[in-house]
């Protein structure tokens, strides 16, 4: 295994609707910032690899506009995942694993705005028996959640505790969307919105790019004073048929915690990007993170956010996918 | 178990419809407008100072930000790059068949811009015309580059090739 790190990161803020950019417009400075503060240009890039959805932007190929933003004359080297950004950023692990790149460049973006993101993620259910009843993502996670109440996995105060904890780590964030000083007794007093749900245990809707720098070895000693060396990375996938998952834990947060090697040694810092709070405690549980584990503090609400910009030794970052939690990434970084 | 065999069922219909509000971003917008004013803009590279029509928010080649202040205002004469005769109809273009559609290099730009030719005789076009916008009335000026009705020749001697080749 060649050594990895993240050397440089840039994001842009999350906005509930961005009304002036256009989904490239977002991009542009935060890949511009990134080059600058990294001081590299266009030609020390060997490999290029972005995460984003067409069916975000409602357009065929919509990410290959996206590459006004890289700058591909000359010919680039590039890659693209209809997936989150932290799935780029495997694919480009790989590819400096296998000794085609010593420096990547990895974006995700996206403009949810211009749809019905709810609606939009009914799209990646089964397309014959699911999909066309059109359950709305939020009516999916709250099915999850009704089970795990009933079953006493979580209680509601569980549950609106992650809430208080993510929206007062987010008042450090300038870059978070969604903050500022609740109680747990304040947000259970809320009415629901997709019961068992409440507003506060669903992420907001946000526009929003961040782009990451990966160096190989030297490269990456050359570049940044303390680079975050990936010391184990892992994606694992369940089925999609909903029916045939174990929804009430996160067998394949699990595994692939199992496999990257979390356990291996105490962890400062955690970044988890569950999109509802109480699938955020299934990944804690899963990564089996305890008290002396800073869990997001960021807020949550972009994954690795904040691995550049705190002092930890040793984090853990999280990725997810699908419907309840379907896939999930885990990156373990060491400074 | 049955012996009736029922029949595969081959088409599913599951119609998707989903509604998109787009916004044509900052500097497609900047472009717009000014072709309501009756203004082509590009805009120029920072890098090698190319311009670029329409306006982009970022040079494509060095992917720096093209800043508003790299907006420059373009003449709405041009060189013909290439073309080709459409016999074909268009739901969109309101032309008589056929019709001519071109790439026209305005002049100080570095990028072409697609239109159609019009007041020409088909046998008459060549690569390295000049041509000349033809406006719709002021009143009628709208955000669009339907603005411009079509290009018209210019009465000058051609562009040489030298001038337009990296364009074809």
């Amino acid at each position: 295994m060649r050594d990895v790190a993240v050397v440089a990161f840039s994001q842009s803020p999350s906005v509930r609707r961005e009304t002036d950019c256009n989904e490239v417009e977002i991009l542009i400075p935060v890949i511009h910032e990134l080059r600058t503060n990294a001081g590299i240009t266009n030609e020390d890039v060997d490999f290029v690899c972005s995460g984003s959805s067409d069916y975000l932007a409602g357009q065929s190929f919509a990410f290959v506009s996206g590459l006004d933003a890289v700058g591909a004359w000359p010919p680039v080297c590039e890659s693209h995942v209809e997936m989150d950004g932290a799935w780029a950023l495997y694919e480009a692990w790989v590819k400096i694993q296998m000794g085609y790149a010593e420096l990547a460049l990895v974006y995700g973006f996206g403009k949810p705005s211009m749809g019905d993101l709810p609606l939009t993620m009914a799209l990646q259910l089964d397309p014959y028996s699911v999909m066309p009843l059109w359950p709305d993502a939020v009516s999916i996670a709250a099915l999850q959640a009704r089970l795990l109440l009933d079953d006493g996995v979580v209680s509601e105060r569980d549950m609106a505790e992650v809430a208080v904890r993510d929206r007062a780590n987010a008042k450090q964030n300038p870059y978070a969307q969604v903050k500022g000083d609740f109680s747990v007794d304040q947000i259970l007093a809320d009415p629901y919105l997709v019961s068992p749900l409440r507003k506060h245990d669903c992420s907001p809707i946000s526009d929003g790019a961040s782009a990451i720098l990966l160096a190989a070895g030297d490269r990456a000693k050359d570049l940044c004073k303390r680079p975050a060396w990936i010391r184990g990375i892992e994606h694992i996938c369940e089925p999609q048929d909903l029916g045939v998952r174990d929804l009430k834990r996160s067998r394949s947060t699990e595994i692939a915690a199992e496999k990257a090697g979390v356990r291996a040694g105490k962890i400062d810092v955690a970044e988890l990007s569950a999109p509802f709070t109480h699938q955020e405690i299934l990944v804690e549980r899963a990564l089996g993170l305890g008290s002396e584990t800073s869990i997001n503090p960021s807020g949550g609400a972009l994954a690795g956010n904040p691995i550049m910009a705190v002092s930890a030794d040793r984090a853990v970052a999280h990725a997810t996918s699908g419907p309840c939690l379907q896939q999930n990434l885990i990156c373990v970084l060491e400074g | 178990m049955s012996e009736e065999v029922s029949e595969p069922i081959e088409v599913l219909r599951l119609p998707v419809e989903l509604e998109y509000q787009y916004t044509a971003g900052k500097s497609a917008s900047r472009f717009l407008r000014g072709l309501q004013q009756g203004k082509l803009l590009g805009q120029r590279c920072p890098v090698d100072g190319r311009v670029y029509f329409p306006t982009r928010g970022c040079c494509p080649q060095h992917g720096v930000p093209m800043a508003e202040e790299g907006s420059i205002e373009l003449p709405d004469v041009g060189t013909l790059v290439t073309y080709s005769i459409v016999r074909v109809p268009s739901a969109n273009i309101p032309l008589e068949l056929p019709y001519v559609t071109i790439q026209v290099l305005l002049d100080g730009a570095d990028t072409v811009m697609m239109h159609v030719l019009g007041e020409c005789e088909l046998e008459d076009v060549h690569m390295g015309m000049r041509l000349e916008a033809k406006w719709k009335p002021e009143e009628e000026w709208e955000t669009s580059v339907g603005n411009i009705l079509y290009f018209v020749p210019l009465d000058e001697p051609d562009a040489p090739y030298e001038s337009y080749k990296e364009h074809i």
